[in-house]
C-alpha cells in the first residue's frame, strides 16, 4: 500500500465544492508535485490532506492508518509537517527560536536535529540569533522549511515554496528539497513553477478545476505535448 | 553652587523620586495590559478594576494578619498578604475567561467584541469591590514610613532642601525591577514563555506547531493577575486605596502601553516612566526651582506651573492622543492599535 494516499477527495471551504474526486498518492521518500493553472485547487488538495479543509467524501490514509478525522495538530503528531505559503515563520523570534518552536511537540534532545537543519541550510547557522523577520525572502523560506523539519516528519508538505523567490534561490531550494527526500522523507509539493518542479518530481499531478487531469512521472509529463502546451508554454 | 545643589535636591524630592516610584507602578500595570493585547489580541479595559480587586483582597488579608499581630518589621505587612491577593485574582480571571471570553473565542469574534466584554467585566468588578470594601479611601500601609527623611538629609548636608524617600517608593522600584527581570526570564528562557511569544507573533503557525492555545491563554491570565495585584498593592501602599482612583488609572496605564508600543513589554516599561515623568513634570510648580537657579532680580512671581495638578490625567490623555496621531505603533514599534 502506498505511504500517503488522498483518495477521492471531494469538498470545499463553504457551500461550494472545490475538489471533485481528487486522488493524490505518494510513496516513501518520493517527491510528488501538484501543478496546474490558477484556481485549479492545488493548494486546496494539499490542505485537505493536512486537515485544514473538511472533505465530506473521500479519505486520507497515512502508512495504512485512516487519518481523515484528525485535526491538523494531531496529524503533526502523526508525522506530517506543513509549510504554508505565507506567514510561515515567527518574525519577532530568532532563527534558532523558530526551529525550537518547530520542535515544540518533542520532549527529547533536539540539538541533533537542529544541527542537521543547519547542515542542510548553512546560512541559517550564521544567522541563528537574528530575527526571522529581518531575513531575505529566500532565507525566510529556509527557516520555514527548517522549522517543519524539526519534528522529524515522515511527510513534508510545501505550499508553493518558491513563490516570490529569485531564480538562483529557487534552484538552491529545489536542491535542498531533493536532499531532504534522500533522507527518506516523503515530499508533497504544490508549485506554480511547473517546469522546474516536474523536473525533480518522481510523480506529477496536473489538476484542473479540482479534478486530476494528468497523473504520471515528472519526466513523462514534461514531455507530454498537451501538458507542455497548457502549462509549460510549449 | 549651594543653590544648584538645593535646586537638584528640590527636583529630586518633588519630581524625580515620586516619578520613578509612580513610573514603576504604571510600568507593571502597562505590562499587564500589553501582554493581553499582544497575546489575547484585545484591549482589556477592566485592568484598572482588576488591580483594585487584587489590592482589595490584599488589604483584607493585611487587616487579618495585622489583627493576628503578624508583621514584617520595617516592611509593610501587605507583602505577606500579596500571594493571597494574586491567587484570588488569578481565580477570578481564569473564571472570567472560562465564562465570558471563551464564548467569544469559539465564535471567532472580532477584537472590539472582547473589548466591550472587558468593559462589562470592569463594571462587575467595580460593583464587587465597592460592595465588599466600600467606595472610600483605605489605608493599609504599616511598618517604617521613610527610608530617608528630608529633615535628616538637610541636617546631614547642611542644605535648605532635602530628599525624602518613603519605604513604599523604594519598594515600588525594587519590586518592579524583580518582577520585570523574572517576567523577561520567563518569556525568553522557558519553553512556555517562548510558546506565548510565538502565539503572539503568528497564531496560526503556533497552532500548527502544536502549541496549545488553552494553555497560553491560562498562563497569560495568571501573569496578568500577578502583575495587576502587585502594581495595585504598590500603588495603594504609596498613595492610598480608593476604588475610583484605580479605575482612573486605566488612562495613564493605557497611555504607557501605547506610547511604548502595544504588545511589547519593554515598551510598556519605558512608556510607564515616560507617562509618569510627563505627568509630574508638566504639573509641577517650578517657582522654587527657578528661584534657586536664576539671579535675584529674576525670581518669578507666579507658580511657574504649566498645568494645575488637577490636570494630571489630561497630560496622559494628550500624550495618548499625540502618539496615536503621529506614531501609533509607539516608541518600540509594537502592533498598531
Amino acid at each position: 500500500m502506498s505511504y500517503l494516499i488522498g483518495e477521492n477527495m471531494t469538498g470545499g471551504y463553504g457551500a461550494a465544492d472545490i475538489l471533485h474526486g481528487c486522488n493524490i498518492v505518494a510513496e516513501r521518500g518520493e517527491i510528488a508535485v501538484i501543478v496546474g493553472p490558477n484556481g485549479a485547487g492545488k493548494s486546496t488538495a494539499m490542505k485537505a490532506i493536512f486537515g485544514m479543509l473538511n472533505i465530506h467524501t473521500g479519505s486520507i490514509i497515512l502508512d495504512g492508518e485512516d487519518i481523515t478525522r484528525l485535526s491538523p495538530q494531531a496529524r503533526v503528531a502523526k508525522g506530517m509537517a506543513f509549510v504554508p505559503q505565507t506567514a510561515n515563520v515567527f518574525p519577532s523570534m530568532s532563527v534558532e527560536e523558530n526551529l525550537e518552536m518547530g520542535a515544540f511537540l518533542r520532549r527529547d534532545d533536539i540539538s541533533k536535529t537542529m544541527d542537521e537543519v543547519f547542515d542542510l541550510f548553512p546560512i541559517l547557522k550564521d544567522k541563528r540569533s537574528q530575527n526571522a523577520g529581518e531575513l531575505s525572502g529566500g532565507q525566510r523560506q529556509q527557516v520555514a522549511v527548517g522549522r517543519a523539519l524539526m519534528t522529524q516528519p515522515k511527510v513534508l508538505m510545501l505550499d508553493e515554496p518558491t513563490a516570490g523567490v529569485s531564480p538562483i534561490v529557487m534552484d538552491e531550494l529545489f536542491d535542498n528539497i531533493i536532499e531532504v527526500a534522500k533522507t527518506g522523507i516523503t515530499i508533497l509539493m504544490v508549485e506554480q513553477n511547473a517546469r522546474q518542479a516536474l523536473n525533480i518530481a518522481d510523480k506529477g499531478y496536473v489538476m484542473v478545476q479540482g479534478r486530476n487531469k494528468f497523473t504520471d512521472t515528472g519526466e513523462v509529463l514534461l514531455n507530454n505535448p498537451e501538458v507542455r502546451k497548457s502549462f509549460l508554454g510549449g | 553652587m549651594e543653590d544648584l545643589l538645593n535646586a537638584f535636591l528640590l527636583m529630586s524630592n518633588f519630581v524625580f523620586v515620586p516619578a520613578i516610584a509612580y513610573g514603576s507602578q504604571l510600568a507593571l500595570g502597562a505590562v499587564g495590559v500589553t501582554l493581553v493585547y499582544g497575546i489575547l489580541r484585545f484591549s482589556n479595559f477592566a485592568h484598572g478594576d482588576i488591580m483594585a480587586f487584587g489590592t482589595m483582597v490584599v488589604i483584607l488579608f493585611t487587616w487579618l494578619f495585622q489583627s493576628y499581630g503578624i508583621n514584617l518589621g520595617p516592611l509593610p505587612t501587605a507583602l505577606v498578604a500579596l500571594p493571597f491577593g494574586i491567587l484570588a485574582t488569578a481565580i477570578f480571571l481564569l473564571g472570567s475567561d472560562k465564562f465570558v471570553y471563551k464564548f467569544y473565542r469559539e465564535k471567532k469574534a472580532v477584537p472590539v467584541t472582547y473589548l466591550i466584554a472587558s468593559v462589562g467585566i470592569m463594571f462587575v468588578l467595580n460593583g464587587i469591590v465597592r460592595f465588599i470594601i466600600g467606595p472610600d479611601d483605605q489605608r493599609f500601609a504599616d511598618g517604617e514610613r521613610f527610608i530617608i527623611k528630608a529633615k535628616t538629609m538637610k541636617q546631614y548636608l547642611g542644605t535648605a532642601e532635602g530628599v525624602s524617600i518613603k519605604v513604599s517608593q523604594g519598594l515600588a522600584v525594587v519590586t518592579a525591577v524583580i518582577v520585570v527581570v523574572a517576567l523577561f526570564w520567563f518569556l525568553n528562557k522557558t519553553r512556555t514563555g517562548k510558546s506565548m511569544r510565538a502565539f503572539s507573533d503568528n497564531e496560526d503557525l503556533a497552532l500548527l506547531s502544536g502549541i496549545s492555545p488553552d494553555k497560553v491563554v491560562s498562563v497569560t491570565w495568571i501573569l496578568v493577575a500577578i502583575l495587576a495585584t502587585i502594581a495595585g498593592t504598590l500603588y495603594g501602599l504609596d498613595k492610598s486605596f480608593k476604588p475610583f482612583t484605580y479605575f482612573m488609572l486605566l488612562l495613564p496605564i493605557f497611555a504607557s502601553a501605547i506610547v511604548g508600543g502595544l504588545g511589547n513589554p519593554l515598551g510598556a516599561i519605558a512608556g510607564g516612566f515616560v507617562i509618569a515623568f510627563s505627568e509630574i513634570m508638566i504639573t509641577y510648580p517650578y517657582k522654587k526651582f527657578v528661584a534657586y537657579i536664576v539671579p535675584g532680580d529674576w525670581k518669578p512671581e507666579g507658580l511657574v506651573q504649566l498645568l494645575a495638578t488637577d490636570y494630571k490625567f489630561a497630560v496622559s490623555f494628550i500624550i495618548l492622543v499625540l502618539v496615536l496621531l503621529f506614531k501609533p505603533t509607539g516608541i518600540f514599534a509594537g502592533k498598531s492599535v
